[in-house]
């Protein structure tokens, strides 16, 4: 294969099919709206099941019934229409069936705009729907990554029968790049303990999220929490840059850890010893490394597009141990990478606290400016 | 005559369908859940549909009662859930059994995109003019004046607006190839809901696109009557204002003997 120029939403979508995607089900809303049109091509050319859903409740409920027949199944949004979907999301975790859903995030919160944002972080990572769930949410930083990602995804879900959520955003899958795409895998409906499919030689089955009996429904919940810390021990990604002999570390994921990447190298080449922490899972959040990291570094920054979401979980690990900083832009503003060095430069000439909120900090600092 | 003689003669004229299974209903004394049941029972055996049928319930808990998959739904979502599965398995039967604040309020917008999309399910809608399920509320087919727990003096049409006539609704869809209304209330409409159950999967197994049957039931309990009054109630109530009949059947339908 070779690399060729590819949009983000587009090469999502051709990465989806090529990992044996058998039904997708979607609504129009942008910056996503490519990644459907895509679909609108290709699955009825390929056989495949593709509908233009009524709306976002239908997309995700016609997810959810595919996903019951054990069909690799997904759906894919922006902001306000992942909203709309967290009530079959919650059913869907609830029901142990495997989905993918990509979230092309946008700026809100409300109808917001359609510039790119990570406000959806906690409404994803922490789940949006009702009830105890963990979804497994992975994070791209470019083109080529939202494609191997894309087909991580199918897999993780179906080894947990749990949702996987692609979590990218209007620069993500707005911009092209040189990417290569995978060959293409052949349709497969393994057979399972649990799809319905008609009860032909074998007992009926039943897909419900409802238990009446609280006992019941208690142990339902206990399972989901013993596998999610199956998912927690196993399925950790991350990528470092620059940590080996770091002081300081920025923290981001996806486009505003790209961002950071840039003003990383160039705090590099002016002599400062920065490095970059890029999770690529935010859910299961990569704990381990910044433990690590706050027993060895003097100060941390995490850098969002929002206003500290991701944030909140890094300061969870922390604590008071180091000082943490924190950059964010919102509503649409993607952080550059000028901002981000400033940034770096305050970090490393302090003088630093780890007393009060860092976004007591920030939002003093971006008030002045705005 | 000796008794072994009298036993041989004697023939099995009532049993249960291979497609329920062997549970009491938790329905109330005189609900016409059960009837319906039961019907689509008789039916999906008589036609041999038992082991390729997937039931689409939206809440209500039918799925514990029919021998076959099931898979539930968010409340009014049936008729996605369903597309999603038929779409996948095309060659499945795939029904909803659905209520009226179900299908008419929260889930109109569902119903509305299958009819018109034709998807080849179907649909079996229980009209019983009241939320039963969450102990008799209004709902989008409460009758005009009718008192319920949340129509307390009666639903006033200049509040609450008028009930939904889904079955005419969903009849001017050109993607609805069979949409009828029936009734529970007597026997011979019991006999023409059966056919018309009947005439809804044969759409279906022809692949003719969306078919749906809305039932008039009665809800003793919550309408706070006798099985009886109730079954009175609908024949002189309901069925004036949903009136009986066959609003869509496809040509290719129309000459079907079964």
């Amino acid at each position: 294969m070779t690399r060729e120029l590819m949009k983000g939403n587009e090469a999502v979508a051709e990465a989806a099919i090529r990992a044996g995607l058998q039904a997708y089900f979607g609504y129009p809303i942008t910056p996503q709206t490519e990644l459907l049109e895509w679909m609108s091509r290709r699955m009825p050319e390929l056989g495949r099941a593709f509908v233009q859903a009524e709306s976002e409740l239908g997309a995700i409920n016609m997810v959810y019934g595919a996903a019951c027949t054990g069909a690799r199944a997904m759906t894919s949004s922006s902001s306000p229409g992942i909203s709309l979907m967290m009530e079959g999301l919650s059913y869907i975790a609830a029901t142990e069936v495997p989905m993918v859903l990509v979230d092309v995030m946008r700026g809100g919160p409300g109808l917001g705009n359609i510039s790119p944002a990570q406000a959806d972080y906690n409404q994803i990572v922490h789940g949006g729907g009702h009830g105890d769930y963990h979804p497994i949410v992975l994070a791209p930083a470019s083109v080529q990554e939202s494609i191997d990602l894309t087909a991580r995804a199918f897999d993780l879900a179906e080894k947990y029968r749990a949702i996987a959520v692609l979590l990218t955003d209007g620069n993500i899958g707005q911009m092209m790049e040189p990417a290569e795409l995978p060959p293409m895998q052949p349709v497969l409906t393994k057979p399972t303990s649990w799809a319905v499919s008609g009860a032909s030689g074998r007992e009926r089955r039943i897909l419900t999220s409802i238990s009446l009996d609280p006992p019941t429904q208690e142990r339902t919940n206990i399972r989901l929490q013993k596998r999610w810390q199956d998912v927690q021990a196993s399925e950790v990604m991350y990528k470092e840059y620059y940590l080996d002999d770091a002081d300081f570390a920025v923290i981001g994921f996806g486009s505003a850890g790209r961002g950071a990447l840039s003003a990383v190298r160039t705090a590099r080449a002016e002599g400062l010893k920065v490095g970059l922490l890029r999770p690529i899972t935010l859910s299961p959040f990569p704990t381990a490394i910044v433990e690590e990291l706050t027993q060895k570094l003097q100060g941390m920054l995490v850098v969002e597009m929002n206003s500290g979401q991701m944030l909140d979980d890094v300061r969870s690990i922390v604590s008071r141990r180091i000082p943490v900083e924190f950059y964010g832009r919102m509503g649409g503003m993607t952080p550059l990478p000028e901002e981000i060095l400033a940034e770096i430069h305050r970090l490393v000439t302090g003088p630093l606290t780890v007393n009060g909120h860092p976004r007591d900090r920030w939002l003093e600092r971006l008030s002045s400016l705005n | 005559m000796d008794l072994t003689n009298e036993i041989e003669e004697m023939q099995v004229v009532y049993s249960r369908p291979k497609s329920f299974t062997d549970v009491q209903t938790h329905y109330c004394p005189g609900c016409t859940h059960g009837t319906a049941h039961r019907l689509i029972a008789e039916v999906i055996d008589e036609m041999g549909l038992r082991e390729r049928t997937i039931g689409v319930a939206s809440v209500g808990f039918a799925y514990n009662y029919f021998d076959f998959d099931w898979v539930q739904s968010p409340h009014g979502r049936a008729p996605a859930m369903a597309t999603g599965i038929k779409r996948v398995l095309p060659d499945r039967i795939v029904m909803t059994y659905q209520g009226d604040g179900d299908l008419a309020s929260i889930g109109a917008a569902e119903i509305v995109h299958a009819a018109a999309r034709g998807e080849n399910i179907t649909v079996f809608f229980i009209n019983n003019a009241n939320y039963g399920m969450t102990g008799g509320q209004m709902a989008p087919t409460t009758l005009p004046g009718q008192k319920t727990t949340s129509s307390p003096n009666g639903r006033d049409v200049e509040l609450a607006g008028y009930p939904i006539q889904t079955a005419e609704l969903l009849a001017i869809l050109q993607g609805s190839s069979y949409v009828v209304r029936r009734s529970l209330h007597d026997p011979k409409n019991i006999r023409l809901a059966k056919k018309a159950i009947r005439l809804a999967f044969e759409a279906q197994v022809r692949g003719l696109g969306f078919s749906m049957i809305e039932l008039l039931s009665i809800c003793p309990t919550n309408w706070g009557m006798t099985p009886t009054q109730s079954l009175a109630w609908l024949e002189e109530k309901m069925i004036p204002f949903y009136p009986l009949g066959d609003f869509k059947v496809s040509p290719e339908l129309a000459g079907l003997k079964i």
